[in-house]
């Protein structure tokens, strides 16, 4: 009873009055008014951006701040992701991995290429004998 | 050339019809040459804010329609000469009158005075898009409340869609008490929200209500009111003068107030 009363006395000091309440209530419904887009896009906008970004940094996922802020009468999308800290050896060992990948790749590739020429040049080569014999198979059968 | 100006708002009933009437007498009283358009079709009702109902032979919608001419259809105020209202019909819906024939109307009405004020319908529909066709600049009627202003939002960015570039904001109904007390947001509040330049502030006055029941508008009435001083003031400001803002505030409530207003609530 005390408390409300000091409540009620003092309201016009908190910041939680329903003047402060209407405007914030008001600036977020209208961030979404104006660009057309709905608190689940936003969520699924924040999630996708999340992971994105967790891909190369460590978020502290309590302090994120992803809103729609006005500034007069043009919108903007803030977003505030703390890192908590850049991950480092998964950094590296990703660049080693992708390395490592690049070499197998171009080996692989250096292989076949030989494979490929060393049999095509074994075709040739037997293409040509055969050939070969068969014309001279022909020019003695001839000559008889 | 005229300015064709429409008063706006995206919600109803929080005062586009009474700014109209009274801004309309405002500038006709300084000498200015003014018709009022009510394109609320279906739901008139500046005819009976100007006292002027039973004048009415035939409406913007005979004359789009061929049935009678512009000057038969306007009623000339006899009590303040320069200005004429051109009124809706009340029998026929919104969706009677199209966006050309409304353009070629107020064309036409531009051609004859010095001011058109359209006094548009509540919504975002046919009415409205009827509304502000010809409009060069708007007038946003918003009252302090959370609806009104994110209504008066959608109607500003529709209005900019529409490339009215020249929109002015009036915030209607302020309760100086009520925002002392926290509980109401103030005309800086709703400014800085809307982000448009403010053209006036009326506050709450039941005089705009006896007003309207009497069918004369305050500023006509010379009343010396508060609103009828803000509504002489947008004027003024409409006509480029530097007029400083009405300031509504009321001593802040002391400690003996608040304590007898909580036990009152008790
Ligand atoms: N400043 C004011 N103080 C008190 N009552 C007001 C004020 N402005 C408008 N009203 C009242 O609010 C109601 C709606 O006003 P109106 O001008 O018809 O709104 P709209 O045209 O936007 O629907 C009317 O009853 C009118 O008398
Ligand atoms: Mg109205």
């Amino acid at each position: 009873m005390f408390n409300e009363f000091l409540e009620k006395l003092f309201s016009w000091k908190s910041d939680n009055n329903s003047r402060d309440q209407v405007k914030r209530r008001l600036k977020l419904v209208l961030g979404h008014d104006r660009t057309g887009l709905s608190p689940q896009d936003l969520e699924e906008m924040r999630k996708e951006i999340v992971e994105v970004i967790s891909r190369y940094v460590e978020l502290d996922t309590e302090e994120l701040v992803f809103s729609i802020e006005n500034n007069e009468r043009s919108s903007a999308l803030i977003a505030n992701l703390p890192i908590r800290r850049v991950k480092n050896e998964e950094k590296s060992e990703q660049v080693e991995n992708e390395e490592n990948l690049e070499n197998e790749v171009k080996e692989i590739q250096l292989e076949n290429e030989e494979k490929i020429e060393n049999e095509v040049k074994e075709i040739q080569t037997e293409n040509e004998e055969k050939i070969e014999n068969e014309v001279k198979e022909i020019q003695t059968e001839n000559d008889n | 050339m005229a300015r064709i100006i429409v008063v706006t708002s995206g919600k109803g009933g929080v005062g586009k019809t009474t700014s109209t009437a009274n801004i309309g007498m405002a500038l006709a009283s300084r000498g200015n040459k003014i018709v009022v358009l009510d394109a609320d079709f279906g739901l008139r009702n500046l005819d009976l804010l100007l006292g002027l109902e039973n004048r009415i032979v035939y409406t913007a919608l005979d004359v789009m329609s061929g049935e009678c001419t512009l000057e038969d259809a306007l009623v000339k105020d006899k009590r303040q000469p320069n200005l004429a209202l051109l009124p809706a019909a009340q029998n026929r819906t919104k969706d009677a009158v199209n966006t050309d024939q409304m353009k070629q109307l107020v064309t036409d009405l531009a051609q004859q005075y010095d001011y058109v004020l359209i006094d548009c319908p509540a919504g975002i529909e046919m009415g409205f898009k009827n509304a502000i066709i010809a409009a060069k600049e708007a007038v946003i009627v918003t009252t302090p409340e959370i609806s009104a202003v994110r209504d008066a939002d959608r109607v500003i960015g529709l209005l900019e869609a529409h490339s009215i570039k020249k929109i002015h904001l009036i915030v209607n109904r302020i309760r100086p008490a009520m925002v002392q007390a926290n509980n109401m947001m103030s005309v800086q509040d709703v400014q800085e929200i809307l982000a448009i330049p403010i053209l006036g502030i009326v506050p709450d006055d039941e005089r705009v209500i006896v007003s309207t029941n009497k069918g004369e508008p305050l500023v006509l009435a010379g009343s010396n009111s508060l609103a009828a001083i803000a509504y002489n003031n947008i004027a003024r400001r409409l006509e480029g003068e530097k007029v400083p803002f009405l300031t509504l505030e009321t001593p802040p409530e002391g400690l003996w107030e608040r304590m007898s207003r909580f036990f009152r609530k008790k």
